[in-house]
């Protein structure tokens, strides 16, 4: 009994081990080829089914993303000038609606290809960049980069940049400027309420 | 997506287009905030206009176009045009001293006129010679010419000062502007517009659920991708 149960930690203890010490690249590749097989077995979501793919992001992508670094990102300096609390629900509004955009980007997805670019890093980096280029037929490659960080919980993506365009930077201006007019406390209450009419729109 | 695609290259636009730009260097600058769009109040009316012509014009044909054009036909219509551009490509990539991207170029050009029958497949690609990205704009830029203002101008789109300039250069050495009869350069610059409103389809739906200000967003969306372009796809990374 006493063996079975040393043996089952240990090979646990093994199994997170292993999954700490995954390279950021190799983990981008099995997270983007695991979601993308189940799009392709999925009707559902091919249709359009927001719900289902957002699930499907909630539970295989979102734990591999540090949205907090995300939202700072998109803040800029008026981050450190947010309260704590400001700082959490400006984050969890900011990732309801990347998740939105990003479960529809995957919907739309069909025929394409992704390739994998070898990884130029050191093994003490703690910041690197993941390239992948999309292929699609009739069309160019559009290139589709992740940024990723170490840290203790194992590498967090906290950029994802499209053709050259940072999804997370591209808020930066708008984020100013509702900053400029109501505060971060405006600034959160609009995007609370893009999200609210997001899922309105869902639901009809 | 070359980027003079988005015109349908209709020389009467470019110049409308030029004869405003001198209108607005002549017109005082706005007093605005931001010193990345120096003529927001311009852009932001002429968004408007075309969100106004893409809502009940370009989009409607190009969901037609997208829903009745069987894969492979929307896929031969993409490369052909996307050889007829690698000659442009070609000259900009010398141009800007990449000779054996120019090269590439070159080569696609002659590969899929031929092997890949009047540039309808890409075998060029399949053999591993990738297309580039490269136009007029990215040029003027490589030489160190300044982006100027932006602009957001109607049915071309975004552009700054710099990328109109090389647009507009661009329609001159397009070859479809010099197919004739003159019927049948308008059906294929209009065909090649639907074409390339048709690709963009997909991203509509994002943008529009993802901007706070939609005008914002693609304005951002543009200057990034354009400094991305210009660095051929490795632009150094700006300080946060």
């Amino acid at each position: 009994m006493m063996k079975k149960l040393i043996a089952l930690f240990f090979a646990g203890f093994v199994a997170s081990a292993a999954c700490a010490q995954e390279s950021p690249d190799v983990l981008v590749q099995r997270v983007t080829d695991d979601v993308l097989e189940i799009i392709r077995k999925d009707r559902d979501i091919q249709n359009g089914d927001t719900h289902k793919v957002i699930d499907l992001v909630d539970k295989k992508v979102l734990p591999h993303f540090n949205f907090t670094h995300m939202t700072a990102l998109a803040l800029g300096k008026d981050w450190r000038k947010a309260t704590p609390q400001q700082q959490q629900q400006l984050t969890g509004e900011f990732k309801t609606l990347l998740v939105r955009t990003y479960a529809n980007a995957l919907t739309g997805y069909k025929n394409q290809r992704v390739v994998y670019k070898p990884l130029k890093m050191a093994s003490a980096d703690t910041d690197v960049l993941v390239r992948t280029e999309v292929l699609q037929p009739g069309s160019k490659p559009v290139q589709l980069d992740y940024s990723l960080e170490k840290l203790e919980s194992g590498w967090k993506v906290y950029d994802v940049v499209v053709a050259g365009i940072s999804l997370v930077t591209n808020y930066r201006d708008q984020f100013a400027q509702e900053v400029r007019n109501g505060g971060v406390d405006g600034l959160i209450a609009s995007v609370a309420a893009k999200n609210k009419s997001l899922e309105a729109n869902s639901k009809k | 997506m070359t980027d003079y695609y988005w015109a349908s290259g209709l020389r009467r636009a470019h110049r409308l287009v030029l004869g405003a730009l001198v209108a607005l260097a002549c017109s005082s600058a706005w007093a605005d905030e931001n010193p990345r769009d120096p003529y927001e109040g311009f852009n932001r009316s002429m968004f408007a206009v075309n969100e106004v012509i893409d809502k009940y014009a370009a989009k409607p044909v190009a969901q037609v176009y997208d829903n009745v054009a069987p894969l492979p036909v929307k896929a031969s219509a993409g490369n052909f045009f996307g050889n007829v551009g690698d000659l442009w490509i070609g000259v900009n990539s010398a141009l800007q001293g990449k000779f054996g991207d120019a090269g590439v170029d070159l080569g696609r050009l002659l590969i899929n006129s031929t092997v890949g029958i009047f540039g309808l497949f890409d075998v060029a690609s399949e053999l591993g010679l990738e297309r580039h990205d490269e136009d007029f704009g990215q040029t003027l830029a490589v030489w160190g010419v300044d982006g100027g203002g932006y602009l957001f101008w109607p049915v071309i789109g975004p552009r700054n000062v710099r990328d109109t300039v090389g647009f507009a250069v661009g329609t001159y050495a397009d070859p479809v502007m010099y197919v004739r009869p003159v019927s049948v350069r308008n059906s294929m610059a209009a065909l090649r517009f639907v074409d390339v409103r048709a690709s963009l389809l997909p991203s509509d739906k994002v943008v529009e659920e993802a901007a706070l200000d939609k005008y914002a967003y693609i304005r951002d969306a543009y200057l990034q991708r354009r400094r991305n372009q210009i660095f051929d796809g490795r632009p150094p990374r700006l300080d946060d």
